[in-house]
């Protein structure tokens, strides 16, 4: 089904275009709004990205596929991302990773069935001093903001508890 | 989230602990801006880059070259707009003191580059932040909205003829795009590959127009360093490494943080003293000092080394970015190995041979090694691959996975042989 941009979208797209002498340029900032939009870059998604600026479809396709911030299959509501990198692997991250998977039912990588939690082991978030810590990516309904929290020095305890705030 | 020391003046952390130290009303109270209008309605662009340079100030990033000396690399004739780009994209494994910067104080971030870009004569600059760091990204909108309306942006700035625009671009997961010239190809729309070089960035940049490309760190130094003077930075630190330093200490100690420290400083100090020393007072293993790509120091190769260039280039490893990871005695090398390994491999952008065949290889060397399933000759085989990477590319992706696993195999090896060792007993026992 083709994907068409909401105005509101297509308000932020335009606005973004004034920053560049570019129009590639507005890529980056542009698949992030699709991926408000349309949830995830499918291939539709991908295709209303090249539509609406004009870019060749398999340009826009070799940008999103590079970036791991492109989600290229569904994810679920919540998704978990748990730094695995050496800082926090020294601390105990891979304890919280199999206890968020245990608890969930997916292996790192999976989402699940309820489309409700996708769980992932990603690399560096920029918090090494604070291990083992997670980052939690929340959407609401399409075009909602998205939520963005980071939650250091993880225990199980304090895992179970930030999952039990999750809705 | 920063803390405080006692051995300087802080020149980056003065207002971190303030309470809403990220609104403009807090940052203009402390003084902040006021340099800014100093520098736009009374001094000339070649007296401010003359004053960075004198300073010392070198990049914040890793790479530890002289600011004031990039800047001074610009055409002087350029048909092309200048480009000023703030490096926020902190991917160093071991890095989080960028964070501290753009989340508690991104005014004095703002005001630097304002007072950069009036130096070098630039007039529209971006901050590639990372996409992890949405909170950031969101502070630094936010704070660059109140500068437009007091007027610190825009088309006058502080009422002069002075424009200057920033807008916040995010980044969305590659950890190559911290090297400035995938940088730059990221901010163009594209795969973060990095460019060959020359030309430099300075000539041929962003949009094909001369870009300067400088860490957070770096330019949240500038204002500090054009109000107070190039002696009054060279205070501190040493006569090659001036100036202070955000220190990220991670791992095994009672107190890990980012801690401002003059340049020069102990290592074993910045552990034991400002740190609390290893954690639990369990025995130090080793130590890697500026982020994951720094080959790991020995207990013994850390007692006396200094944090600064030179120091550390002197004891074979480098400052980098100033991550500081810290090991205790139960840390497993082998491990620690295959995971940087994977990382490598995993962030290699794919474009050199050398690299992307030779990281995935590397990667699952280590791998095998580290699951007791290591052959005998892995290790000259790494070693091996690991020649036929290092200056065969087109960045420094390669180097930076090639330094910190020949430090492993060459001050660690008996780990990684006895691994080996461990499974061909297990043969024998089983034959």
């Amino acid at each position: 089904m083709a994907l068409v941009f909401s105005e509101k979208a297509q308000a932020s797209y335009e606005k973004l275009l004034k920053r560049y002498v570019d129009k590639q340029a507005v890529l980056l900032p542009v698949l992030y709004i699709a991926q408000d939009e349309f949830g995830w870059l499918s291939d539709d998604a991908l295709k209303a990205t090249a539509e609406l600026t004009g870019t060749p479809e398999a340009v826009v396709r070799a940008t999103a596929t590079f970036y791991t911030m492109f989600d290229k299959k569904q994810v679920g509501k919540h998704h978990i991302q748990v730094c695995t990198n050496v800082s926090c692997d020294i601390v105990g991250s891979e304890a919280i990773l199999r206890h968020l998977e245990e608890k969930l039912g997916i292996k790192a990588g999976e989402t699940s069935v309820d489309k409700k939690y996708t769980l992932s082991e990603v690399e560096c978030l920029g918090a090494c001093g604070y291990g083992p810590m997670m980052e939690i990516t929340s959407r609401g309904a399409p075009g909602e903001e998205i939520k963005d929290e980071y939650y250091e020095n993880l225990t199980v305890e304090k895992v179970d508890e930030i999952l039990g705030t999750l809705l | 989230m920063a803390e405080k020391s006692e051995y300087c003046e802080h020149i980056l952390l003065s207002r971190v602990d303030l309470e809403n130290s990220t609104s403009i009303d807090v940052y203009l109270k402390s003084g902040g801006y006021e340099t800014l209008k100093k520098t736009v309605s009374g001094r000339q662009p070649q007296e401010i880059v003359d004053v960075v340079r004198e300073s010392g100030l070198r990049g914040r990033g890793g790479a530890g070259f002289p600011a004031g000396v990039k800047w001074g690399f610009l055409p002087k004739d350029s048909k092309l707009p200048i480009y000023l780009i703030g490096n926020a994209d902190e991917g160093e494994p071991g890095t989080f003191k960028d964070r501290v910067l753009i989340e508690k104080d991104p005014h004095q971030l703002i005001e630097g580059m304002a007072i950069t870009a009036f130096a070098i004569k630039c007039h529209t600059a971006y901050i590639y932040i990372r996409g992890e760091f949405a909170k950031g990204a969101k502070i630094l909108n936010k704070a660059i909205d109140e500068a437009y309306e007091k007027g610190f942006l825009g088309d006058k700035v502080c009422g002069t003829d002075f424009k200057f625009d920033i807008y916040v671009h995010r980044g969305a997961g590659a950890y190559v795009c911290g090297e400035e010239t995938a940088l730059i190809e990221s901010i163009e729309g594209k795969k973060g590959q990095p460019r060959l070089k020359p030309p430099f960035p300075a000539n041929v940049g962003v949009f094909q127009g001369p870009t300067i490309v400088n860490n957070v760190e770096t330019l949240s130094s500038v204002p500090w360093i054009v109000k107070n003077g190039a002696e009054a930075y060279r205070k501190y630190g040493t006569e090659k490494s001036a100036g202070t330093k955000l220190f990220c200490v991670s791992g095994h100690v009672e107190k890990p943080g980012v801690y401002e420290l003059p340049l020069g400083f102990p290592l074993m100090q910045l552990v034991n003293e400002v740190c609390g020393g290893v954690k639990d007072g369990k025995k130090l293993k080793g130590v890697i000092p500026g982020g994951s790509s720094t080959p790991i120091l020995t207990p013994e190769e850390c007692e006396n080394v200094n944090l600064d260039y030179e120091s550390l280039m002197e004891a074979g490893s480098m400052l980098g970015s100033g991550a500081v990871i810290v090991l205790d005695e139960t840390v497993d090398i082998v491990r620690v190995a295959a995971r940087l390994g994977k990382f490598y491999s995993h962030e290699s952008c794919g474009q050199c041979t050398p690299c992307r065949e030779g990281s995935g290889y590397i990667s699952g060397l280590l791998q095998r090694l580290n699951e007791g399933k290591g052959e005998e000759g892995d290790l000259e085989l790494i070693e091996s691959l690991c020649d036929n990477m290092a200056g065969k590319t087109v960045c420094p992706l390669a180097d930076a996975m090639v330094m910190p696993v020949k430090g492993f195999l060459k001050k660690f090896r008996s780990e990684f042989e006895a691994r080996i060792r461990k499974k061909a007993y297990q043969k024998a026992d089983k034959g």
